[in-house]
């Protein structure tokens, strides 16, 4: 791989990496199963400096923002090299957010060129507030011939000949603004530099390496800061290669495990938890002898693999398995703080490591990864080589807030100085999440200070932003909380939202209101909605502004109610 | 060929079988993940049962953003 220390920005440890293994696949985009595009190091180039070119030319300069709303695609990694290369700053936007979403945070982040697919565009083009887009130069891509595009081009026809010049930047310039929240009235764009990501490079791939010949899957949306460093920036600074899916339906998944021989993938615990269902099923359809003859040998694979995992040995006992995950997995990386350890066990005992981790998008990627040497299911693993973690305030069993310092610690929230002051103090981010480090540097997490959740598709969802959902709920008040931040230290794989209810004086809870909040629920997304309500006597605490003390209420209801006072919906 | 109004009825009457919803309880601009009460995944499930029905391919990507039935049943009109 690229040796990092010697590198100032992103751009340029990309350009050195174009021309280090030009005859190396870099990039394999499949559609169900059919190959689209398989290019090597020297096409991806040839693909990305007339683009870069044509962006200089159309006066984006360096520092200038360009965001990028698309699925998982070759296009993605090719804008974000142009952009790279001149010197831009990346802004990688969730597509699956509302065309009013992006519209906001177009606007916060004050994106000056975008890159977006054709069906994603036509939404925002006909959403409300699209008038006021200030966005210049916007390029889009697999748009029909027929199509007429407004106040946009086409990504395929935006080129211009001639070499553009590589935009020099440094180390604490920044790289990217990525949005960890934030679509409920406060965005939180987390200003990540070329140095938060080259240390961040470094540290992963010294625990996992990629090297020519690798092959990553990328499922997860590479807006996403784990996809965005496993399947971009790490095997593109080793020579690996990353395989695009357009589809995500698990028949397609499974078969480009072997297609391709997937050697590294990344994926959500909603998606690892369907893969254990989908094994288990096919364990359970098995023959009572052959069951028999299974379950003797993943007992066996456990005690040979105690320690470490042996892929070799591995691949010999349970070879079916293995062939069905293409046969050069390595590992599966997920994030841990909220997977349940059974299943972590579940898959390293057939041999297939899931690395579990921790992290948030303020820090980067990840401050934690299990390195599987041994592997332990109840914890997120070890901090990652250069960071650093303390438990803040520790209680009897040593449980407190988890507070990182590191290199590839954010510089700050984007236009929020009162955010980042809170956040980042003395150097140390203070993540709000509550943890204890066992006898052998484990990080084990217990819960959340702050008040959010984070889905088994690994969305945070934050109860102030659904909270209009229950507007002109027939209640005295109502608030909404994550059930971890009035029940400290519960288990994480229990994350859900509740609703706080104050009736009216002499009103009772009815059917009728039930109907009224399970019907409001509905109308969420289904990862927004609350898991469950209680009904409290007291008046909520409010600020002299009539704020609701949202700190002081939960501590309250911490005294005074249990969890299993929830009722669910 | 099938007008829009008979695609979105066979897109209501698959739907309701598929995830064992009453048919009557379905309407063309109800969102479909509240109604069935599913997931992402699930709703995949749900277009490749309709891309068997009606013999199209109903690319994942195009389908960010729907999830409405009338939507969801214009689209594949346009494939027909």
């Amino acid at each position: 791989m690229l040796d990092l220390t010697k590198y100032q920005s992103l751009g340029e440890a990309l350009r050195d990496a174009l021309d280090r293994w030009p005859n190396e696949v870099c990039l394999i985009e499949s559609d169900r199963d059919r190959e689209c595009i398989r290019l090597t190091y020297s096409d991806f180039k040839e693909t990305a400096l007339p683009l870069a070119r044509a962006l200089q030319d159309a006066g984006f300069r360096p520092g200038d923002r360009a965001a990028i709303i698309m699925t998982n695609q070759s296009k993605w990694l090719i804008s974000a090299y142009a952009v790279m290369f001149c010197g831009g700053v990346l802004v990688p936007l969730d597509y699956k957010l509302t065309a009013a979403e992006h519209l906001q945070l177009l606007a916060h982040s004050q994106a000056k060129v975008l890159f977006t697919e054709f069906h994603l565009w036509r939404a925002i083009s006909q959403a409300v507030g699209f008038d006021g887009l200030a966005t210049e130069t916007v390029l889009v891509t697999e748009a029909p011939g027929s199509a007429g595009l407004v106040k946009a081009f086409r990504w395929e026809d935006f080129r211009r000949k001639g070499a553009p010049d590589l935009a020099p930047r440094k180390r604490d310039d920044w790289a990217t603004i990525v949005y960890s929240s934030g679509t409920g009235g406060r965005p939180k764009g987390c200003v990540l530099t070329n140095e938060n990501y080259l240390e961040q490079c470094a540290a992963l791939t010294s625990l996992f390496p990629f090297w020519p010949g690798v092959r990553y899957l990328s499922i997860l949306p590479t807006n996403h800061a784990v996809d965005f460093m496993v399947g971009f920036l790490g095997p593109f600074v080793c020579g690996a290669t990353v395989v695009h899916l357009r589809t995500l339906r698990p028949e397609f998944v499974r078969d480009a495990f072997v297609r391709y021989r997937i050697t590294y993938m990344s994926l959500v615990p909603m998606v690892l938890k369907n893969l254990e269902r989908g094994l288990r099923s096919k364990f359970d359809e098995m023959s009572s002898k052959k069951r028999w003859v299974l379950d003797r040998l993943i007992a066996l694979n456990r005690l040979l693999t105690r320690g470490r995992p042996r892929a070799a040995i591995s691949r010999l006992l349970l070879p079916q398995i293995h062939r069905a995950f293409g046969g050069g997995l390595r590992a599966m990386f997920v994030g841990g703080a909220f997977m349940e350890a059974s299943t972590l066990q579940f898959f390293y005992d057939l041999g297939v490591p899931v690395s579990n981790g921790y992290g948030l998008t303020e820090a980067g990627t990840v401050l934690t990864l299990n390195d599987c040497k041994p592997f332990r299911s109840d914890t997120v693993g070890k901090p990652l080589p250069g960071v650093e973690l303390r438990i803040l305030n520790p209680d009897s069993e040593n449980i407190g807030e988890v507070a990182a310092r590191s290199k590839t610690i954010m510089s700050h929230y984007l236009s929020d100085p009162e955010l980042t002051a809170k956040t980042i103090v003395d150097g140390w981010l203070l993540t709000g999440d509550l943890g204890r480090f066992d006898d052998t540097g484990h990080l084990q997490l217990f819960g959340r200070k702050k008040n959010m959740i984070v889905t088994p598709g690994g969305k945070n969802i934050y109860p102030e932003d659904i909270e209009t959902a229950f507007d002109g709920l027939p209640v005295k008040e109502y608030c909404v909380f994550a059930a971890n931040y009035i029940w400290k230290k519960n288990d994480l794989g229990r994350e859900m939202l509740v609703i706080v209810i104050l009736l009216e004086p002499g009103q009772e809870f009815t059917n009728a209101l039930r109907e009224d909040l399970s019907a409001r629920n509905r109308r969420l997304p289904d990862f927004k909605r609350i898991g469950g309500y209680c009904v409290v006597a007291k008046d909520f605490p409010r600020t002299a502004s009539m704020k609701i003390k949202r700190n002081q209420l939960a501590e309250e209801l911490g005294k005074v109610l249990q969890r299993s006072d929830v009722i669910e919906l | 060929m099938p007008t829009l109004d008979q695609t979105l009825d066979e897109v209501l009457t698959l739907a309701a079988a598929q995830f064992k919803v009453p048919r009557e309880n379905l309407s063309p601009d109800d969102d479909f993940f509240q109604k069935l009460a599913i997931d992402s995944l699930q709703a995949l499930d749900l277009l490749t049962r309709l891309e068997n029905h009606f013999h199209v391919e109903l690319p994942d990507y195009e389908m960010q953003g729907v999830s409405d039935f009338r939507t969801l049943a214009s689209r594949i009109q346009a494939r027909l």
